[in-house]
């Protein structure tokens, strides 16, 4: 029986699922750094209205 | 949190608490019947999903009747705690000074006495369903009866980290299935030594060992999760 | 207060308490940790890109395994790792339910994920190993259960935190759990283990001189073990600073921290 398939298929899968893991909290912080930057908007809408 | 102080000793709470929890229990003995009812249709389901062969149903046996005292043990575990936790009586019993892992532990006992025992009282009749090999009732019902103490005891742990959610019921099982891997792969293994005729006093020596460890590790994690959970 | 009784044993804060210190500061560590980053990744490439080079390309073919093998340089190093970043989720569980230290409890949290994808990486390498070496995509056997059985316990630490509202009292909860779990993992694991043993006899043991695996193809094994560990403090350092982030939106740091663009 060929064994590459099984070979390339366990390195993908693990290349995928290792990749998902590294690059996920990048998109979190992306949604973070936007509503980070909504509540600092606020703040200084705010800030402008008291002046 | 500040606790007061407790009045009256360990013990007579502990022997109140039980009788208060008890009597509560079979005050709702219909709410009782629904995991021993559910038992014994998870124990028919296999022969009904598998065939009625016999000799197949008897090689499976232990092992299935043990995963339905699992299956059962779980569906009752998130009543130990739950109306005491919705009421607000949880509460009191940190307040009360008592040390919480003996209110856990009576909430334990109280829980296999309930769930526990109906299962070790049941399996004859779930021996002869699934056709249970000649001379290893009396080891399948050892074990039960030191492994189920365990499965409350190790699944009130769960209960307790899983009761300020609302769907706790549903994360319980997962939380609580893998900790009971080496209790069902234990228990059924010495149940079919036994039906080979193979010594099996090992593992009976093992599920006890098992069950003085839990027994004096357990409440203290129960009353940890439970502080957790009250936070 | 006089100064001059005060004697010169008394030791002053020498710079590693100073820095355990400043790991509390979440601005602190979040910038530590944004320069350390790179360098683990860049570590962690090198050491992978050689480490597969030697095992992928310059390994000799196996007598008994042929080619298949070769999944053992991602199969192991992702077992491997699957079971240890437990043991150091649970031991940071330890410390942050006895001494309440925040930064414990988001690297515990933070572990999880990653101890989880390991985990998937082991079973499904595992179970592709399996297929041409032992004829069957899955098998029962001590190693591949109690990676399941692993696997399932990193469910349920994730699931747990997550259910819980309240950050501080979900980690608390997880961390709980986690130890819990560790408590059972030898159990699980050994009464697993004679349960059935179909998966090779350990082929690497660090107390015994010799190994039954040859040097060429233990080597990039080795290396990619190594590897594997970069690969984790990488992600969980980067993990680590994007839930101080998010725990912290309103605080003056993290606003600092996006109107600077770090």
């Amino acid at each position: 029986m060929d064994h590459t398939p099984f070979i390339v298929g366990a390195y993908t899968i693990g290349f995928i699922v290792l990749l998902w893991n590294a690059v996920a909290p990048l998109y979190k912080r992306k949604t973070i750094a936007r509503d980070i930057r909504r509540l600092i908007q606020i703040e200084e809408r705010s800030i402008d209205s008291d002046s | 949190m500040s606790t007061g102080q407790a009045t009256g000793s360990m013990g007579r709470a502990f022997i109140a608490l039980l009788r208060r929890d008890l009597l509560l229990a079979f005050r709702r003995r219909t709410e009782l019947l629904f995991p021993i009812i559910f038992l014994l249709v998870v124990v028919s389901l296999f022969p009904l999903g598998i065939g009625p062969s016999m000799e197949l149903l008897a090689r499976i046996s232990p092992g299935v009747i043990w995963i339905a005292a699992l299956l059962s043990t779980v569906i009752s575990l998130d009543a130990m705690f739950r109306s005491d936790f919705e009421d607000g009586t949880l509460e009191q019993f940190v307040i009360s000074g008592h040390p919480l892992t003996l209110i856990a532990l009576a909430k334990i006992l109280t829980h296999w006495l309930v769930a526990g025992l109906p299962i070790v009282l049941l399996t004859p009749l779930l021996a002869i369903w699934m056709n249970l090999p000649e001379g290893t009732l009396g080891v399948i019902l050892l074990t039960l009866l030191l492994g189920t103490p365990v499965l409350s005891l190790i699944g009130s742990i769960g209960v307790g980290l899983t009761i300020s959610l609302k769907r706790g019921g549903q994360l319980l099982s997962l939380l609580v299935f893998p900790l009971y891997v080496p209790i069902l792969i234990i228990a059924t293994a010495a149940v079919m030594a036994a039906a080979d005729s193979l010594p099996y006093t090992q593992f009976l020596g093992l599920q006890t060992a098992g069950l003085i460890v839990t027994l004096t590790l357990a409440p203290f994690a129960t009353a940890a999760a439970l502080k957790i959970s009250l936070s | 207060m006089t100064e001059e009784t005060r004697t010169e044993t008394k030791p002053r804060k020498n710079a590693f308490v100073l820095f355990i210190h400043k790991l509390g500061s979440p601005p602190w560590f979040y910038g530590f940790a944004g320069k350390l980053i790179p360098w683990l990744w860049l570590i962690f490439g090198v050491l992978a890109a050689w480490g597969l080079y030697l095992g992928l390309v310059k390994a000799p073919t196996d007598y008994l395994q042929g080619e298949s093998y070769r999944i053992i340089y991602l199969h192991v190093p992702s077992a491997w790792m699957s079971w240890m970043i437990y043991a150091v989720m649970a031991g940071l569980g330890f410390i942050n339910l006895v001494w309440r230290i925040r930064i414990t409890e988001i690297l515990a949290m933070s572990s999880a994920p990653i101890g989880a994808a390991f985990t998937l990486v082991a079973l499904a390498s595992g179970s592709l190993w399996g297929r041409p070496t032992w004829g069957t995509y899955w098998v029962w056997d001590a190693r591949l259960t109690s990676e399941l059985v692993l696997l399932f316990l990193y469910l349920g630490v994730i699931g747990l935190y997550n259910a819980i509202d309240e950050p501080r009292k979900a980690a608390r909860a997880a961390c709980l759990l986690a130890l819990v779990g560790v408590v059972n993992l030898p159990i699980i694991h050994f009464s697993v283990k004679w349960w059935n043993t179909l998966h090779q006899p350990s082929s690497i043991s660090f107390t015994s001189g010799s190994s039954s695996i040859d040097p060429s193809m233990l080597w990039p094994l080795l290396i990619m073990a190594t590897a594997v560990k970069f690969y984790y403090g990488a992600s969980l350092l980067a993990r680590a600073r994007v839930k101080l982030l998010e725990q912290d939106k309103r605080k003056t740091w993290a606003k600092n921290v996006i109107r600077e663009g770090r």
